[in-house]
């Protein structure tokens, strides 16, 4: 009865999307308030009608109920709870019910928090999103609805796959989605604009907190993804340039290049064009994401259900979202008033240099994703794009785009003279060259790669420095920064602070575990004793172990170093009992400067085994770099300034009137 | 020409984009090459499949050219193309098995009972070296010349065709190349 009702629930959803997405636009363009006034309880009965669905769905895995054939498919009785519930998103019906219960969260968010706007644009953003809900409810109810029933029941279900057993991907895909559909308020926001044709300032600073908060989100969502596949894959890698880790990569590029020049628009209107394109950008190509992973068009080591049918659907959404959303930028482009002029050098030319890199390497990743499809399609032979085309664009354009980091926020906006600049940023560029020259020098880390990436790292952090220092010293030192910090504006300064001290830390991570982690690859019997890079591995033996739903071949492993236990490390090859896939756990003792990871080969008969052993150095930056940029976003958005104007209406005063203005040339 | 002509240009290259995507949902997504062609075969070191303390790797590869054929018992296509591996190797080709996420005794009970084509065969039971070799299902088969360089890989089951005109042209190109 449960599933029925959830499937009810999801009709009812959909029935007020198409409602929300008519009435309140309709009514805010021929200026009918009730009309208006609809677009916010629409919101909240959605959210009602899918949270109910989405616990009908928890409700059956957590009870096992298997006459539910998606239940059935990834539920078991023996996975732990955890496990149960994140099952729901675990394959490809659950994990779009996920995808718009989000969505609908997102709505509510949208609808409580933005009493301080006008009502008008308010009614157009949740109509936006009420016209992508339909889109992906319909996806959902008529071609894959997870409360199909079977007959007769099954006794046990075909139980989660077991990669996906495991903390890290149990909150990996609400975090991503998260990001994903959070890029639609700012998407929403974008062709509310352009449907009022008024882009204005204000359009920006509304839309800055939403941006931020979906690309934190986002940020966390792939750090947990590379963290995930570091430890759960058995070998080692963070980062594959996989079809799927490019698609979640690229909304999160493009949502970087979005987030600065929505600064750019908000403080001095200018580049409002750019901006708007890069908001409907960033939200399309999540919603390619979703077509590059359900269609089956790519393949992947994400191989997720994937179904022709499927990806016509998706397609024919993607020309109506992205399509009908470019064609009206088109429309109203030419009506966009230009903004504030700016100097050749001025900190507006440099967020442009990094917005333009930004879209070139999205782009870049976008055609090494689809290059093969591309030749394909056209007969053009065979291509390989594999890791070294990505890396070597990466190597060539990230340089680059930190130098510009570095000096942007030293820079003034409008106009800034070139010799002052210069001598503000002498003493960093001093610090970071001569850090270079020394990691690079033999007696060092000894090459030009890990020279160069402290050289650039320390960059970002002298200038960093140098920028808080200046903007500390305006305001009366050191004593002045938790005045400074919960000042208009001042969060967004640390925000970025924080953020940009996060790419040099990624940074760092990147260069050093790529340049200098060593690997080992060998058979060892009981007792026996291996060195890896100073560290001593003595192998005791496997035992078998039993999980929950899982048996077990436990290794045990006894790191030392000069003499010193470091860490007893238990890898494990884990078969499950239903899926019977072989899994491997790795052993690995983290500090912030190593890791030493341990993964369990082929028993090799007598004892013996074969063993996967790694020296890994500073990898844990990597994600550490990650979670800092996340952590900037939230502190940016948390920006006292974007709660101004809520305040003011609270305390009674009078606000800039509502705009109707339904022409296009502002 | 209208005023927002101009700015037509992002919309045009998503329609070009979307008829790219079009035409992908009719491609069979198997048909795209492997990134590893032209490259160095991926290093490996595996236990043998009938000899379990005996090791193979990539230096069992130099100096001739070889197929690496990667093949499980629970794959069906597999079992239709055995047939067409023991031919091969009537014709003096040398082949190699990567057997991919499978068990001992299955494994070596089907090369009793189908023959076995094989110079020797590498057991990959977690499919790690599957993973370095980008293999994404069975059968797959590589084709490796004398230095060990990857020149082609056949997805699918090989059929007679492929043997008269991919794989043994290849062989006997590769044989003649130095």
């Amino acid at each position: 009865m449960i599933p029925e009702l959830g499937h009810f629930a999801l009709i009812l959803a959909l029935c007020l999307a198409v409602v929300q997405a008519i009435f309140p636009l309709v009514g805010s363009l021929n200026r009918t308030p009730s009309w208006v006034a609809m677009a916010r309880p629409l919101a909240y009965g959605q959210f009602v009608f899918l949270a109910f669905a989405f616990a009908a769905l928890v409700h059956a895995f957590l009870t096992d109920d298997f006459s539910v054939m998606y239940v059935a498919q990834n539920g078991n009785t023996d996975l732990p709870t955890i496990y149960k519930v994140s099952a729901v998103w675990g394959a490809h019906e659950g994990s779009l019910l996920l995808w718009v219960f989000i969505l609908s969260a997102w709505m509510i968010a949208v609808a409580a928090f933005t009493r301080s706007l006008p009502d008008v644009m308010v009614a157009r953003v949740l109509s936006v999103m009420g016209m992508i809900s339909i889109g992906f409810l319909s996806f959902l109810l008529f071609t894959s609805n997870p409360f199909e029933r079977i007959f007769p029941a099954p006794l046990q279900g075909g139980e989660l796959n077991p990669l996906l057993q495991d903390f890290g991907l149990a909150v990996h895909p609400p975090m991503l989605y998260m990001g994903y559909v959070g890029m639609s308020v700012a998407f929403s926001f974008a062709i509310a604009a352009l449907i009022g044709g008024k882009l204005d300032n204000a359009w920006a600073r509304w839309s800055r907190p939403w941006t931020l908060i979906a690309w934190m989100f986002l940020s966390i969502g792939i750090v947990l993804g590379s963290w995930w596949a570091y430890y759960e894959l058995g070998w080692g890698g963070w980062w594959f340039w996989d079809p799927v880790e490019n698609a979640s990569f690229m909304p999160w590029l493009a949502g970087t290049a979005l987030i600065h020049s929505l600064a750019v628009t908000e403080k001095r209107g200018a580049f409002k064009r750019w901006t708007v394109l890069l908001a409907l950008l960033a939200f399309s190509l999540s919603l390619m994401g979703t077509f590059l992973v359900r269609s089956g068009v790519l393949t992947s080591v994400h191989a997720f259900a994937s179904d022709p049918a499927r990806g016509m659907f998706i397609l024919m959404f993607l020309m109506i979202v992205i399509g009908g959303s470019l064609f009206l930028y088109a429309l109203r482009a030419p009506g966009i008033s230009r903004g504030g002029g700016f100097g050749i050098l001025s900190r507006e030319t440099l967020l442009l240099g990094n917005n333009l890199l930004l879209i070139v390497i999205t782009s870049l990743v976008l055609l090494g994703t689809l290059a093969p499809l591309l030749y394909d399609a056209f007969d053009w032979g065979k291509i390989s794009v594999g890791f070294p085309w990505f890396n070597s664009m990466f190597v060539t354009f990230t340089p680059l785009m930190i130098l510009l980091m570095g000096a942007a926020p030293l820079t003034r906006w409008k106009h800034q003279d070139g010799a002052e600049l210069l001598r503000q940023l002498r003493i960093a560029l001093l610090i970071s060259v001569a850090a270079g020259v020394i990691v690079a020098l033999p007696f060092a880390a000894g090459t030009w790669a890990a020279g160069l990436a402290v050289g650039l790292s320390m960059w970002l952090l002298t200038t960093l420095l140098t920028s808080a220092w200046r903007r500390l010293h305006h305001r009366g030192g050191l004593k002045a920064l938790a005045a400074d910090f919960s000042s208009r504006g001042g969060r967004s300064y640390y925000g970025m602070w924080f953020a940009h001290l996060g790419v040099a830390v990624f940074t760092i991570g990147v260069t050093f575990v790529s340049q200098f982690d060593v690997q080992k690859d060998v058979r060892m019997s009981p007792a026996q004793e291996v060195v890896v890079n100073g560290y001593n591995f003595r192998f005791d033996g496997v035992k078998p172990h039993q999980g929950p739903n899982y048996v077990a071949q436990r290794g045990t492993i006894r790191v030392s170093r000069d003499g010193r236990e470091v860490a007893v490390l238990h890898p494990e090859k884990r078969t499950y009992k239903v899926q019977t896939k072989p899994m491997t756990e790795a052993g690995i003792d983290a500090t912030l400067f190593r890791d030493i990871y341990v993964s369990l080969g082929e028993p090799l008969g007598g004892g013996d085994w074969a063993l996967r052993l790694y020296y890994k150095p500073m990898v844990r930056w990597i994600w550490l770099g990650g979670l800092l940029m996340a952590f900037g976003g939230l502190l940016a958005a948390s920006d006292p300034r974007y709660r101004l104007r809520m305040l003011a209406k609270l305390s009674g005063k009078p606000m800039p009137s509502d705009t109707l203005t339904a022409g296009g040339q502002a | 020409m209208p005023a927002f002509a101009r700015y037509l240009a992002p919309l045009l290259a998503f329609l070009a984009l979307a008829a790219l995507l079009y035409k992908g949902l009719d491609i069979d997504p198997r048909t795209i090459p492997s990134p590893l062609i032209d490259k160095p075969a991926p290093a490996f070191k595996l236990p043998e499949l009938k000899h379990p303390d005996k090791f193979i790797s990539n230096a069992d590869f130099q100096g001739k050219v070889t197929l690496l054929n990667v093949w499980a018992t629970w794959c069906v296509a597999c079992r239709q193309e055995h047939q067409n591996l023991v031919l091969l190797r009537q014709k003096g080709v040398d082949i190699y098995g990567l057997n991919y996420k499978d068990k001992r005794p299955a494994a070596e009970q089907w090369l009793q009972q189908f023959g076995n084509p094989y110079i020797v065969n590498a057991f990959d039971a977690d499919g790690r070296v599957g993973i370095d070799w980008g293999v994404y299902g069975t059968p797959e088969t590589f084709v490796i010349d004398k230095h060990g360089i990857i020149r082609h890989k056949h997805i699918g089951p090989i059929t007679l065709n492929a043997i008269e005109n991919e794989i043994l042209p290849l062989v006997k190109k590769l044989r003649e190349a130095n």
